[in-house]
C-alpha cells in the first residue's frame, strides 16, 4: 500500500458498511482525506477527537472514520459541540457542515458560535447547492444561477462565508478548494491547532446537481474552474477590485488573538467560588 | 424563639428545581431567557461555577437543547428551562435524545397559549405537546410537580429516570407551582438516592452501543473515554451505524418503547388521598392538585365522599392508577388549566365505566378550591 492509503486506512471504520453515501466524482471524499491527514500531522490521539456533523453529503462524514462521532440534527451541529467541549475541554471538538447548513438553517448557531470564541473547528463544505434533496438553491448560490427551485432565475445574493465568519469574530478564517488538497491539508491543521473558533470554508463541485443544472460540466471540469479561478490571500493584495471579481481568494483570511470562552469560565469559576469563601 | 432547621428553606417552585438538581449531579445548563422559568437560569448561572459546573446561555432554545445533548453525549449531567414558545423550538433535538438516547433534563414552566400567549400566567397546555411534540413515534417521559418540595424531589427524580433508561426526561409544571414559595426542608446531599447511568466495563473493542439488554438500556460510553462509537439521529443498527433494514429499524423501536414500559412500575407515581371509599375521584396534577385537595378535604367535612389522585407522572400515562380508582369511583372530575388533555386520557382508559365531568379554564387564572367544590356538589 502506498503512504497515503495506509494513513487513510488507519482512521477508517472498517466494520462499518462500506461504500460511501456519496456520488463518483464528489469532493466530499477529497475533504474527508484532507480531514484525516490534518489530524495525523496534528498527532492528537482518536480518543481525543470528536467529529461532530449536521445534516447533508457532509453530514454523513463522521461515521466512516474511527473517532468519537455525533451526526446531529440540521444546522444544530456547533450547538450540540458547544455542549461536547464544555462538559470535556480537553476533547478536540472538530464540526463539519454544508453550506445550506451551516448558512442557512444553522446560520445563527454559526455566527454566535465565532462570536463566543469557544475553542472549536469549523469545517464548511461549500458546494453552492442542496446535494442530497436534489438541487435545491442555497445561501451561497450565486445570483443568476439555477437550482431547482430556482428554475428560472436565482435572484437572491449569496452569502460570503469566510467574510462572514471573519466579521462574527472568528479568531481563525481559512478559505480552500478541494482542487488545492495540499493546501486544504495544511488549513485545516492550523485551524485545529488554533486555540479558540477556528473555521475553513472549502469551495467543492456538485457535478451532480449544481453542475448539471448549470452546465458547468463534470467533476473534472469544475475543479479545474477552482484551479484556475483561486488566488491566494497575497495575489489578491495586488489585483485591483474588478480583477478579483468572480474568484477564490484562497489561504488565510483571519488569524489573530481573542479570549477563549473555556479560560474566561474558568475565571468566572474562581469568582464564583471566591463569594463562598466571603460568605 | 424556635430554631431553623439548618435546611430548611423559603424558596419558589423554579429555585427547588434548581437545588433538585444540583443534588441528583447536573452539572451543565444551557438555557434562553423565557418568562416564567427565566429564574431557573438565573439561579444556575450562580449556582452551578461554585460546584464546577457550567452554565451558558444559548442563542435560542434549539441551541440550548443541542447543547445539553453534547454535554450529556460528553459525560455530563445536563438540564434546560424554558416555557411554552421556547419549548416548542426544543422539540426536534428533543426527539434526537430519544433516538439516539441521551439522558437529559427539560423543564417546562407551563404559560398560557398558543403562541406568545399570556407569559406571566399559568396553563396547563403543554400536557400532550411534552407527549407528542417531536415527530415520529417515541416514548417519553413527563414529571409533574404541585408544590416546592416536589419541585426538588421530582427534578431528583428526572435525572435519576433519564440516567437509568437513557432518556430525555421533561418536568412539566404551570407558573404558580414555579413562582410560588413555601417553606421546604431540603434532605441533605448524602440523604438524596442519585442513579448515574451504567457506563460500559469491557474491553473497547467488544463494546456494541445499542445492544439490547433485558432491560432494553445498553450501557453509555462517554466522548473520550476510549470507546469511540457512532450517534446518529437516523435509524441505527446495534452499533449505532445508519440502517433501512426493517430487522435492524423494527427491534429498535421496539427496545425504545420497550424499556420505557418495563420501568412503568416505578416512574408512574402518583398520590391517592382518601379514595379508599370514594364515590367521586378528583383527577388532578400541578397546581390545581393543591385546589383539589382543599375542595375534597371540605366536600368530606360535609360528608361527601370523595377522593383525589395526584398525579405526579402524566406519561406514560396511569392507566393503572386510574383503573383501580374506577373499581369505587364512578364519578370523576378531572380540573385542568387547559381545555382538556389529561381528562381525554383518562376518558379513553375509562371507557365508560364511569362518568367523566371535566373543568377547563383558560383565561390565565388558575383553578381554584371554590370552582373544584361546586362541580364536587353538582355531582353528588
Amino acid at each position: 500500500m502506498q503512504e497515503v492509503t495506509k494513513l487513510i486506512y488507519k482512521y477508517l471504520r472498517h466494520d462499518k458498511k462500506f461504500p460511501h453515501v456519496w456520488c463518483p466524482g464528489c469532493g466530499t471524499g477529497i475533504i474527508l482525506g484532507s480531514l484525516i491527514r490534518a489530524i495525523d500531522r496534528t498527532e492528537y490521539d482518536k480518543d481525543d477527537i470528536v467529529l461532530v456533523s449536521g445534516i447533508g453529503c457532509s453530514g454523513r462524514m463522521p461515521v466512516y472514520v474511527d473517532f468519537n462521532t455525533l451526526h446531529t440534527t440540521h444546522g444544530r451541529a456547533l450547538t450540540f459541540a458547544t455542549g461536547i467541549k464544555l462538559a470535556n475541554p480537553r476533547l478536540n471538538v472538530i464540526v463539519i457542515m454544508g453550506d445550506g447548513d451551516a448558512m442557512a438553517i444553522g446560520g445563527n448557531h454559526f455566527i454566535h458560535a465565532a462570536r463566543r470564541n469557544i475553542d472549536l473547528t469549523a469545517i464548511i463544505v461549500n458546494n453552492s447547492i442542496y446535494g442530497m434533496t436534489g438541487g435545491q438553491y442555497s445561501p451561497t448560490t450565486p445570483y443568476g444561477m439555477s437550482a431547482t427551485t430556482a428554475p428560472y432565475i436565482h435572484i437572491e445574493q449569496e452569502f460570503k462565508i469566510s467574510e462572514l465568519a471573519v466579521t462574527a469574530g472568528a479568531v481563525f478564517v481559512g478559505r480552500g478548494t478541494v482542487y488545492h488538497a495540499k493546501l486544504l491539508d495544511s488549513l485545516i491543521e492550523k485551524a485545529i491547532l488554533k486555540k479558540g473558533f477556528g473555521v475553513v470554508e472549502v469551495i467543492s463541485h456538485c457535478h451532480v446537481q449544481y453542475g448539471k443544472q448549470n452546465r458547468l460540466g463534470s467533476a473534472v471540469d469544475m475543479m479545474k474552474w477552482q484551479r484556475d479561478n483561486a488566488v491566494t490571500v497575497q495575489q489578491a493584495k495586488r489585483m485591483k477590485p474588478e480583477e478579483l471579481e468572480g474568484k477564490i481568494i484562497t489561504g488565510v483570511l483571519a488569524d489573530k488573538e481573542l479570549p477563549i470562552y473555556q479560560d474566561e469560565y474558568n475565571k468566572v469559576k474562581e469568582r464564583a467560588k471566591e463569594q463562598i469563601s466571603a460568605m | 424563639m424556635k430554631k431553623r432547621h439548618p435546611n430548611e428553606f423559603l424558596m419558589q417552585g423554579n429555585e427547588a428545581v434548581v437545588e433538585g438538581a444540583l443534588a441528583a449531579g447536573c452539572r451543565f445548563f444551557a438555557g434562553y431567557p423565557i418568562t416564567p422559568a427565566t429564574e431557573i437560569s438565573e439561579v444556575m448561572a450562580v449556582r452551578l461555577p461554585k460546584v464546577d459546573g457550567t452554565f451558558i446561555q444559548m442563542e435560542d432554545e434549539i441551541a440550548s437543547m443541542g447543547a445539553i445533548i453534547g454535554a450529556s453525549l460528553a459525560g455530563v449531567k445536563s438540564m434546560t428551562a424554558t416555557s411554552g414558545p421556547g419549548f416548542s423550538l426544543m422539540q426536534e433535538n428533543l426527539g434526537f435524545a430519544c433516538m439516539a438516547e441521551v439522558p437529559c433534563v427539560v423543564v417546562n414552566v407551563m404559560r398560557g397559549g398558543p403562541s406568545t400567549g399570556i407569559p406571566t400566567y399559568p396553563s396547563q397546555g403543554d400536557v400532550m405537546q411534552a407527549r407528542w411534540g417531536t415527530h415520529g413515534d417515541h416514548p417519553i417521559i413527563v414529571l409533574a410537580p404541585s408544590t416546592v418540595k416536589e419541585c426538588f424531589d421530582l427534578t431528583v427524580k428526572a435525572f435519576n429516570f433519564s440516567e437509568k433508561y437513557r432518556t430525555p426526561v421533561i418536568v412539566a409544571f404551570d407558573e404558580v407551582v414555579g413562582h410560588m414559595r413555601e417553606k421546604v426542608t431540603l434532605p441533605r446531599p448524602k440523604e438524596v438516592e442519585v442513579i448515574d447511568r451504567i457506563r460500559p466495563t469491557m474491553p473497547p473493542e467488544w463494546y456494541i452501543p445499542y445492544e439490547d439488554t433485558p432491560q432494553g438500556v445498553p450501557p453509555m460510553a462517554s466522548f473520550g473515554s476510549g470507546y469511540r462509537f457512532h450517534v446518529t439521529g437516523l435509524t441505527h443498527d446495534i452499533r449505532g451505524f445508519p440502517t433501512l433494514r426493517p430487522d435492524e429499524v423494527g427491534p429498535f423501536m421496539d427496545r425504545i418503547h420497550r424499556k420505557i414500559s418495563l420501568g412503568q412500575p416505578e416512574i408512574q407515581m402518583g398520590e391517592f388521598f382518601q379514595l379508599e371509599d370514594a364515590d367521586i375521584a378528583v383527577i388532578a396534577y400541578g397546581s390545581v392538585a393543591r385546589s383539589a385537595r382543599r375542595a375534597v378535604v371540605d366536600a368530606r367535612e360535609k360528608g361527601i365522599k370523595v377522593g383525589l389522585l395526584k398525579l405526579l407522572t402524566l406519561w406514560p400515562f396511569m392507566r393503572a392508577a386510574i383503573e383501580k380508582v374506577i373499581q369505587t369511583a364512578k364519578v370523576l372530575i378531572v380540573p385542568e388549566i387547559n381545555m382538556g388533555q389529561i381528562s381525554r386520557e383518562v376518558k379513553r382508559v375509562n371507557e365508560g365505566k364511569a362518568m367523566v365531568n371535566t373543568i377547563n379554564r383558560v383565561d390565565g387564572l388558575m383553578i381554584t378550591p371554590g370552582q373544584i367544590s361546586r362541580k364536587i356538589r353538582e355531582v353528588s
